[in-house]
């Protein structure tokens, strides 16, 4: 792989840029393959990558249907973060934050891993109540997070309307400081370019159709529209398509797709240094590197396989900041977009085996997934490689729905990302 | 400064009125008509902005939506600040403030600009390559100076100071642009009787027509048409700015900015929202720059754009121009421009041997014509100052110099709001361009939107638009021969490793950023948009987007069609988030719900606190008491005598029907088959996965009539809830839902005296304990108002609960705080109610319950009704982690060694206080308070297995310190309920 660096740029700005090879290759299929992951998104390729480096597995191929990253990966407001409620997600989402930190350098792509702290806003005793049972459970698990005063809220982010007569006024919020932001795109492409150097096929325009098996009844291949491909090891990473593929392999899966929307201001100097979410009022807003403001609405209420969202839920999260940060009135919107995004009944992903051997499945990751990309990739290999789950991730299983063993972050705290 | 670069005729601008504007604090004028971009051409100013990235000295590009450059903030003060304007739609009004962005200290000097001395080093993508290095460095130091030179204007420092509007409308016709194809779609349409609504950005209708002083009479006998039909609504100064699903389309509608620094009483603007049987996009089309090395000098503008500051403004764009082309139109630019009096030194024609009336025209004006040739650099700093222009291939270039250059690679239509509709493209070869192909919902496409260049053709399709979005019969469409241009970087044969030949110019995207990152394995045009950046600017890509295809098509050798588009979103142009927040601001935002006892409250100095969207009085402090203190002295009140408590809040759904109880029994865990009318019983409401969303108490008022009640945040979830379930899974039922939490006032007496204070209030009904006994409900009259009286009690003590119709609320509750006084009645609010439930062990549903929890686990297992053949969440229960998992978490009571030690709410449990970190936590604190009743602090907690634990010691480890507690039984008060039965 070509060394990237400030060196790499030096000589190239005096070389005419001529020598910069391709970051990842245009592999076309190969007949057979030790694994195959379906779904070119962060999650997908972090998982190629890490079965490749931690695993030793080199004939890996991850199958993408249209461009790699097009799907939630670049799409999602980059919201990074790890103060969840219960030991399980915690732990599962730690491990992802600690793997951020250090994931430009193992990748040699500066993925903009940025920790300005996402501050989240209580307005009521009811919110005060449930962030306070986050803060005092992070602490006893290690993990960052601690209440602000709404003058503390304010000084760490300006910005913030903290008048007590307000429309649900902030009466406090709970502030990671670790938590933050990193740049979607690079995520998907410094995993592509790290995996490919290791000998990883990725493979475009590829959409996978069908999923074979043979007479025990385990996975033997894949059929997509560039042909055939047989591999025993399949792990399907496919986001909102993923009940879609399961139902390849006659798997149905505890999901529900709706659209997620999101949209950007026009780029604007520095003015917001952090990442605010409010539940209480549906809002949750940050400022990219460009300069754009980052807002995040939420679902719509029905479920769709339509990339885009309802004008009146989109109107409301604009509702929403206008009165948090009352001078953004007049910042315009730039452009408006939907993802789609699967949902579990409990609101956690599924990182796991299937009933059908050889079939893995990542999913579920709903409306906050970024943040878990190289945790999940990482414990997705660690899966796949050795035919069972990593203690980090065996109670995201499939079974839990079955047995009512659910980690349900979203009622304990309604918080959606 | 006098206009000197203003015409002495012709335009529609009016002269008679000037129009004092400034910029960069620079005092100018202008006229009526001018855009803030044509005033600052008639005072010779080109040099408006700097770029993204470079910092590059920018000019205006364009005239209208499409301009990438010409960005500028405007605004009186900081409350009427907006950044990132075009210049090119800000129209002029008197006094008008802008300022240039993205340039320290001043548009001429700009410090940033060393990023455009040292551009070799920061090629496309070049942040992700670097700055990795050492970890933290990223977000300490290398981001914030990034984020510094990114961004472009400034954010509004105040608050905005003005007001929006909203407004739904419906019609058989929305024609948006009002150009000629626009206008004659929408007289035809409107001919047959239709509701037609027709929209246009310009203050005027017109379109392209407002440059043609020619097609003047044409126009005017339109306009004067238009004014004849009640049928039209006519919208001018309104962008279609999104196209929904259902044939919904976003309108935003200026109403004020135009008319400057007027008050903010009237509406800034209006968004619209239009549900149309039928859309015509008559959107015209966008001319393309050329991409030739150095092609972003201040200076350097669109051939039509200049033709348009001519002939519609009456501006100069300069004083000597070379016109740059691949296309017959730019060369009527060059006649405008020189019978206005520009000195056209040359047209230079990429076209090996270009033909047709417009060269004609050219040819007989005496303007010098240069084909198969092609700039290959500019030169300038502030403004461009020559071009060098060589033949195709040819080594030697002649330098001209000029003031002006004009450039046109032809036109690409605006296909943006129909391929937001989900419409197919269709790549028309004749014209190098994608139009509108296969509709996804009932729109057409009409003018030069649709591929139409010829006025006549506009016209044709416009009107065969109209009619058939009227179900009319269409003629043939006009034939016409239509021209494409060129698509791309032009042939310059200089390295391209030391050129910059713009193609996005807001974000300094370059062709050889383009083929930089195809060279790098970016390929799908998604990922060189994305890599590059080019047309992620505020412009969307309008001017550079077929451009960039145009170089990946010809890098890769792959055709346009097989490369596809980037996808068209939301919105066209930005539109202020004010627009879509709307009405809904300050007090309309999320509007407060008081209860109708809320005056009286504030009345008696309550103080109150927010419960979803409500205000419930929290306590009701006297003199200087604090909440501790007025919540002990409410609590002894209503524990000794007698308290009055609003709980209006509560939800109310009347369920009616034969079939109401048998719905019912579907959907709580209760039975109710066997409850008598008159009786009250608490229910329990489940998710389907087992776990309690909700509970309250529900009354039968007859066979067929129940009064449920939920939570107070609970109300619209639980009726969307029993909605979703009788129209989709008990459609074999016949009942009825009617929402009723605010019909009633609800006014809840309690306290061993209740009775005694409401007997002498009540008609028609005897409430002694033999006939009314606990949980029983009676219809009667309280106070001389028809009222459904609950005994009922959520503090322990002899209570009721009294519904009136809400506007008697007020009234009753007086009456009884009257007849009360003699009894020592004090109204008492939420904390207390907190707290004297909490003494009884009482859950509250979101407080004691998570979303995680099961009857059971807060020991509501009695409630089930066991015999019952299923109900919403049955099933889930029988799962093997709900019915036998042993390490559950379970509602129990927690004392501290302290007594005065009051836990925090949310606090976890652990065995062992002194194990590292982390540590393993057995439940938190749910509820946690004072009790005045006991004199000693009380909580509630959920504990894993916690029924097994009772008696046992754990700990709640706060930061530095730890506490004690016992696990306890969680009725702390009057276990044997003997004082309900007062
Ligand atoms: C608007 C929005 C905002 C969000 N904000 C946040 C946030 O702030 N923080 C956060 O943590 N998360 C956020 N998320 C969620 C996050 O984006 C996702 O959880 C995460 O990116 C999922 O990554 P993935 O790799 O699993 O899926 P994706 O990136 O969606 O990748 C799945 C891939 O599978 C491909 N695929 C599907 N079907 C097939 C097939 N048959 N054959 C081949 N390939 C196929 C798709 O094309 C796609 O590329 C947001 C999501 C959205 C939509």
């Amino acid at each position: 792989m070509q060394k990237f660096s400030a060196f790499a740029l030096a000589k190239e700005a005096l070389s005419g840029q001529k020598g910069w090879t391709r970051q990842w290759r245009d592999a076309a299929p190969k007949p057979a393959y030790e694994a195959i992951i379906v779904g070119g998104g962060g999650h997908g390729l972090g998982t190629a990558y890490y079965l490749a480096k931690k695993h030793g597995l080199r004939n890996i191929a991850v199958l993408e249907k249209g461009w790699i990253g097009g799907g939630n990966t670049g799409r999602n407001t980059t919201i990074i973060r790890s103060n969840y409620l219960f030991d399980e997600s915690a732990a599962l989402y730690d491990h992802s934050v600690k793997l951020w930190e250090g994931l430009s350098a193992d990748l040699n792509y500066n993925v903009m891993f940025s920790q300005r702290g996402v501050m989240m806003l209580s307005h009521n005793v009811h919110d005060e109540q449930v962030f306070k049972r986050h803060v005092h459970a992070n602490r006893l698990n290690g993990v960052d997070n601690e209440w602000l005063s709404p003058d503390q809220a304010k000084s760490f982010c300006p910005p913030l309307n903290i008048a007590p007569g307000m429309r649900h006024a902030v009466t406090g919020a709970a502030l990671q400081r670790r938590a933050g932001t990193a740049r979607h795109d690079a995520v998907a492409w410094g995993y592509a370019r790290a995996a490919d150097a290791l000998g990883v096929d990725i493979i475009q325009n590829c959409e996978v159709t069908g999923i074979d098996r043979d007479a025990s009844g385990r996975v033997s291949g894949v059929q997509t529209s560039r042909g055939a491909i047989a591999t025993r090891r399949l792990g399907i990473v496919a986001a909102g398509n993923t009940s879609v593929l399961m139902a390849m392999a006659g798997q149905r899966m505890p999901l529900e797709s709706y659209p997620l929307q999101a949209l950007v201001s026009e780029p604007i100097k520095p003015i917001f240094p952090c990442v605010v979410m409010s539940n209480t009022i549906h809002a949750y807003i940050s400022q990219s590197d460009k300069g754009e403001l980052v807002i995040g609405a939420g679902t719509d209420a029905y479920i769709s396989y339509s990339q885009r969202g309802a004008l009146h839920i989109s109107s409301h999260t604009l509702e929403a900041i206008c009165e948090l940060f009352p001078m953004f009135r007049r910042m315009r919107m730039l452009r408006n977009w939907g993802g789609i995004v699967d949902v579990t009944p409990d609101r956690s992903p599924i990182i796991a085996k299937t009933e059908v051997p050889g079939l893995y499945v990542n999913c579920g990751w709903g409306t906050g997934g970024f943040k878990a990309t190289p945790g999940s990739a990482d414990l997705f290999a660690y899966t796949m490689a050795k035919d069972e789950p990593h203690k980090i991730n065996a109670p995201f299983n499939l079974e839990r729905f079955g047995a009512g063993r659910l980690i349900d972050e979203a009622a304990a705290a309604a918080v959606a990302h | 400064m006098t206009q000197k670069y203003r015409l002495a005729t012709g335009g529609l601008i009016d002269r008679r009125v000037t129009v004092p504007f400034t910029f960069d604090g620079k005092a100018m004028t202008g006229h009526a008509g001018d855009t803030l971009a044509s005033a600052l051409l008639a005072n010779g100013v080109h040099l408006v902005g700097r770029s993204f990235k470079y910092h590059r000295p920018r000019g205006i590009v364009s005239a209208g939506a499409e301009e990438p450059n010409a960005l500028v903030g405007v605004g009186r003060d900081e409350g009427h600040y907006t950044p990132n304007l075009r210049a090119t739609q800000v129209e002029l009004y008197h006094g008008l403030r802008a300022e240039s962005q993205n340039r320290t200290p001043s548009l001429e000097r700009d410090v940033g600009s060393i990023t455009d001395r040292l551009w070799r080093f920061f090629p496309a993508g070049f942040y992700y390559k670097t700055f990795m290095w050492p970890k933290g460095a990223w977000t300490k130091f290398f981001e914030p100076r990034i984020r510094a030179i990114a961004g472009l204007g400034r954010s509004p420092a105040a608050p905005d100071a003005a007001r929006y509007a909203q407004i739904y409308a419906h019609c058989d016709v929305l024609v948006i642009g009002a150009g000629p194809a626009g206008l004659s779609a929408a007289l035809a349409a409107a001919e047959t009787g239709a509701r037609v609504i027709l929209c246009d950005e310009q203050p005027q209708f017109g379109g392209a027509l407002l440059a043609e002083p020619g097609q003047s009479a044409w126009l005017a006998e339109q306009r004067a048409r238009l004014a004849g039909f009640a049928n039209i609504t006519m919208l001018p100064r309104t962008i279609a700015f999104g196209y929904f699903p259902h044939n919904m389309i976003g309108l935003a509608q200026d109403l004020t900015d135009h008319q400057g620094e007027t008050s903010d009483d009237a509406p800034r603007g209006r968004l619209w929202q239009v549900r149309a049987k039928q859309v015509i996009t008559a959107t015209g089309a966008i001319e393309r720059p050329l991409v030739f090395p150095d092609n972003d000098r201040p200076g350097i503008m669109l051939a039509d754009a200049a033709r348009t500051y001519v002939e519609r403004y009456a501006v100069k764009p300069g004083n000597r121009a070379v016109v740059f082309t691949a296309h017959d139109d730019a060369y009527r630019a060059a006649v405008s421009l020189h019978e206005a009096g520009v000195t056209i030194a040359a047209i230079v024609d990429l076209r090996e041997s270009p033909e047709g009336p417009c060269l004609d025209a050219a040819r007989a004006a005496g303007l010098p014509i240069r084909t198969h040739a092609t700039i290959i650099g500019t030169e300038g700093n502030l403004r461009v100052a020559a071009v060098s222009v060589a033949t195709i291939g040819a080594a030697n270039a002649e330098r001209i110099a000029c003031d002006l250059v004009l450039m046109s690679g032809g036109f690409t239509p605006s296909v943006h709001l129909f391929s937001q509709s989900r419409g197919k493209l269709a790549f028309d070869p004749a014209l190098d361009a994608f139009i509108p192909g296969t509709p996804a919902e009932p729109t057409i496409a009409a003018g030069a939107a649709s591929g139409c260049q010829s006025l006549e053709a506009a016209i044709a399709s416009g009107r065969a638009a109209g009619l058939s979005a009227t179900g009319q019969a269409v003629a043939a469409p006009v034939a016409e021969t239509v021209a494409a241009g060129f698509l791309g970087e032009v042939p310059h044969g200089r390295d391209p490793a030391s050129v910059r030949a713009f193609v996005d110019f807001q974000n300094d995207v370059t062709a050889k950023d383009i083929t930089l990152a195809l060279a790098e394995g970016f390929r799908s045009i998604e990922h060189v948009k994305r890599y590059t950046t080019t047309g992620m600017a505020t412009d969307q890509g309008k001017t550079s987007n077929m451009n960039a295809l145009g170089i990946v098509s010809k890098s890769l050798g792959v055709p346009i069609p097989s490369i596809g588009t980037t996808t068209f979103r939301m919105p066209y142009t930005p539109i202020p988030f004010g627009y879509f927040a709307g009405y809904a601001r300050g007090d309309l935002f999320e509007p407060v719900r008081e209860t109708p006892i809320h005056a009286w409250a504030a009345e008696q100095g309550a103080v109150f606190e927010d419960v979803s969207l409500w205000k419930r009085a929290r306590y009701f402090p006297r003199g200087a008491e604090t909440m501790h203190e007025a919540v002990a002295r409410e609590c002894a009140a209503v524990r000794a005598g007698v308290g009055l408590f609003d709980a209006s809040t509560l939800g109310k759904i009347e369920i009616t029907g034969p079939d109401a109880a048998e719905f019912l029994n579907r959907m709580y865990v209760n039975a109710w088959t066997k409850l008598k009318p008159g009786r009250l019983r608490y229910g329990i409401l489940l998710r389907e996965d087992g776990f309690i969303i909700d509970d309250g108490v529900v009354g039968r008022i007859a066979d067929d009539r129940f009064h449920v009640t939920t939570t107070t945040g609970g109300a619209a979830r639980v009726l969307n809830m029993m909605e979703d379930y009788l129209q989709t899974e008990f459609t074999d039922l016949k009942v009825w839902l009617t929402s009723t939490t605010e019909q009633y006032a609800v006014i809840a007496v309690q306290g061993p005296r209740a009775r005694e204070v409401i007997a002498p209030l009540v008609e028609d009904a005897d409430i002694s304990a033999a006939a009314m006994p606990h949980m029983s409900v009676v219809e009667c009259r309280v106070a001389g108002v028809p009222a459904r009286l609950f005994r009922v009690s959520f503090t322990g003590e002899l209570g009721f609960e009294i519904n009136v119709p809400a506007d008697y609320g007020r009234a009753v509750w007086e009456a009884i705080d009257q007849a009360g006084q003699t009894h020592g009645i004090v109204p008492y609010g939420t904390e207390t109610m907190h707290v004297l439930r909490a003494e009884k062990g009482y859950i509250i549903v979101g407080q004691e319950t998570d979303g995680t929890a099961t009857p059971d686990d807060v020991g509501l297992t009695w409630a089930i009704g066991k015999a019952k053949p299923d109900f919403v969440g049955k099933r889930a229960l029988a799962r093997t982690a709900l019915a036998s998992q042993t390490d559950r978490k379970q509602l129990v009571g927690l004392l501290t060694a302290d007594p005065a030690e009051v836990l925090e709410e949310g606090a976890h449990l652990v065995a062992d206080p002194a194990q590292p970190i982390p540590m393993t936590m057995l439940g938190h604190v749910t509820s946690s308070y004072w009790s005045a009743a006991l004199n000693r602090s009380i909580a509630l907690a959920m504990v894993r297995n916690g029924r097994a634990r009772i008696g046992e010691t754990l700990h709640v480890p706060l930061p530095g310190r730890s506490v004690a507690v016992t696990l306890t039984d969680p009725v702390f008060y009057d276990p044997e309920g003997a004082r309900l039965d007062g």
